[in-house]
């Protein structure tokens, strides 16, 4: 009886302290339909009248640029930028992870070091680097790091991911006629499908919510993603239209959220495997 | 036969992994060495991008250290803010982990309650989110004025900015959460069987094999945490701008103010250099510590 009780509190605390950290959330969904007196005028969830309104303006986003505007640049930003990432950590991942080189340690332990090499420490000679190359508000800024394998934090989960499929494996394909580049095609990729998609599942949203190297790399608002234009609404915004904000803040964070529920087996995995920020 | 082959290989270099990681090589020389290697150059430079660098020594580090009042506030923002959000972030996480790591039910469906807030990041709309929650007639004071409290200005008041500012953060412990839970899961069983036979009492497991078994992780969570803390910019940035009174005036806004509104890029790379060694310093600090409260079950590193 007693131990069931403690069961219970233990249950009801954790459902307490989940709903309190969502309850923002569902608030902000709720309150994208509400008329603007409404919002802050009463501290019931649910809109007393569903309104489109704030979507529909603001989509309209600066005018001349609107949230569809926004939203495909997102895409041509963080799609390339995806690929490009899991395209270079994979060969690079695969070369650490099965082959002898010369210095391979100390180039391994570099690779890692660079795991905590500070953005703020290099972003502003990058930042010349790309004014020089003339790549400044173009998405360049993002795919050229990306197919450089840039990305310590992925090259380093799929290296832990390869050394975990047995060698033998290789071996036997090597013996079958397969040479170094197909064993990976063949082999370690059809293998290495979870934690590819995983990985490729943090740089989507990690890209995608980016805003500090955005904000610096992109200027125009032709090229606006989805976080500056959001970020421009918000400056923009006649004071009361908290309505319209608050609905594409709902634009914005939709496509991370759909991923997330579509696929949560490979964030838990992905973060368990190896795990650093989010 | 076999085994001899690949002994062979074993022993041989194969120079075509240096093909393989050759965009890493690239990438780590054009991205990061050589701009770890100008931002120190440049931090000797009066820099404008308008004129070349001209050098002028330590001019730079001397103005920063003795005439700029703001790297002084900032410096004790940050260092507050890191000091206060890392720690509470993790032990929420942990506490947290530890729950759901009893056999309880749904765990998967607490996992997903508490990781959501997380994979928002530090994204512009969480940021504002977070304004209208925390603003002066926002929901929160909404809320608390039907039971009849006063609630302060969250985000206007000097005393109340900068820890609003810091829940945000330990908001999205999600992500330590989950690599708790793994390392949890990673205690072998058998310990607490052993541990069991020998008439230890919970409390003691705990602290005698649950805690030190989950320390690597713990070190791990700390410094990757740390690292990000002291480089945050966008909720300061989006919510308060810095403000009221620079009391949110993280080092981060001040070096992208420096360097990408008023271009004064010599500066701003000393500012990003004296940033990396109190990183490098304070990460130097832990570890050392850390061979104190560490347990390595092989005696080997965490990577």
């Amino acid at each position: 009886m007693k131990k069931s009780l403690g069961r219970l509190s233990i249950y009801v605390f954790l459902f307490v302290v989940g709903f309190i950290m969502v309850y923002p959330l569902i608030w902000m969904f709720f309150s994208s339909f509400k008329p603007n007196d409404e919002i802050f005028g009463s501290i019931k969830l649910l809109p007393t009248q569903v309104i489109w309104d704030s979507y529909l303006n603001g989509w309209k986003g600066s005018g001349q640029f609107s949230f569809s505007v926004f939203l495909m640049n997102s895409f041509k930003l963080v799609l390339p930028t995806v690929v490009f990432t899991i395209l270079s950590s994979t060969l690079v991942a695969y070369g650490f992870a099965r082959f002898n080189f010369p210095f391979k340690k100390q180039l391994f332990m570099l690779m890692i070091s660079t795991l905590m090499l500070p953005n703020a420490v290099v972003i502003i000679p990058r930042y010349i680097q790309f004014k020089n190359l003339g790549w400044l508000d173009s998405y360049l800024t993002f795919t050229m790091p990306a197919l450089t394998a840039c990305y310590p934090f992925f090259i380093y989960m799929l290296v832990q991911f390869f050394r975990g499929v047995p060698k033998e494996l290789d071996e036997s394909a090597k013996i079958d006629g397969c040479n170094a580049f197909t064993i990976l095609i063949r082999i370690l990729l059809p293998l290495s499908v979870p934690a590819l998609i995983s990985a490729a599942l943090f740089q989507f949203i990690w890209t995608w919510n980016d805003f500090f190297n955005s904000l610096i790399y992109i200027n125009s608002v032709k090229k606006f993603t989805v976080t500056l234009g959001l970020r421009m609404s918000l400056d923009n915004a006649a004071t009361a239209n908290w309505n319209e904000i608050l609905a594409m803040s709902m634009v914005a964070m939709l496509p991370c959220v759909l991923l997330f529920f579509g696929a949560q087996k490979y964030f838990v995995e992905g973060i368990s495997t190896t795990g650093l920020k989010g | 036969m076999q085994i001899s082959a690949a002994k062979k290989i074993k022993k041989k270099y194969d120079y075509v992994g240096l093909l393989f990681i050759a965009p890493w090589i690239i990438g780590f020389l054009v991205f990061q060495l050589y701009p770890l290697v100008a931002s120190f150059i440049y931090s000797f430079t009066d820099y404008s991008m308008l004129n070349n660098p001209s050098f002028i020594g330590l001019k730079n580090y001397k103005d920063i250290f003795t005439t700029d009042a703001n790297f002084w506030q900032s410096m004790k923002v940050t260092m507050i803010y890191v000091a206060v959000s890392v720690p509470l972030k993790l032990v929420v996480a942990l506490f947290i982990a530890l729950i759901l790591n009893v056999k309880i039910k749904f765990v998967g469906f607490f996992r997903t309650l508490y990781y959501l807030p997380s994979i928002m990041g530090g994204s512009v709309a969480i940021a504002v989110l977070w304004r209208f929650l925390f603003m002066k007639d926002g929901f929160l004071n909404k809320l608390l004025t039907t039971i009849n409290i006063q609630g302060p200005d969250w985000l206007g008041d000097t005393r109340f900015s900068l820890f609003t500012i810091s829940l945000l953060t330990v908001w999205q412990f999600g992500s330590s959460m989950v690599l708790f839970l793994a390392g949890l899961k990673q205690i072998p069983e058998e310990l607490y069987e052993a541990a069991k036979m020998d008439g230890a009492t919970k409390v003691r497991v705990f602290f005698t094999i649950t805690i030190p078994m989950l320390t690597p992780i713990v070190l791990f969570n700390i410094i990757i945490q740390m690292i990000n803390s002291f480089q945050d910019f966008t909720a300061a940035f989006v919510i308060t701008n810095g403000g009221p009174a620079n009391s949110t005036y993280l080092y981060g806004i001040m070096l992208y103010q420096n360097a990408f509104q008023f271009f004064k890029m010599g500066y701003a790379s000393a500012m990003s250099w004296i940033l990396f060694v109190i990183i490098i310093a304070v990460t130097a600090l832990i570890f050392k510590s850390s061979s104190k409260w560490t347990h390595y079950e092989d005696g080997g590193g965490i990577i």
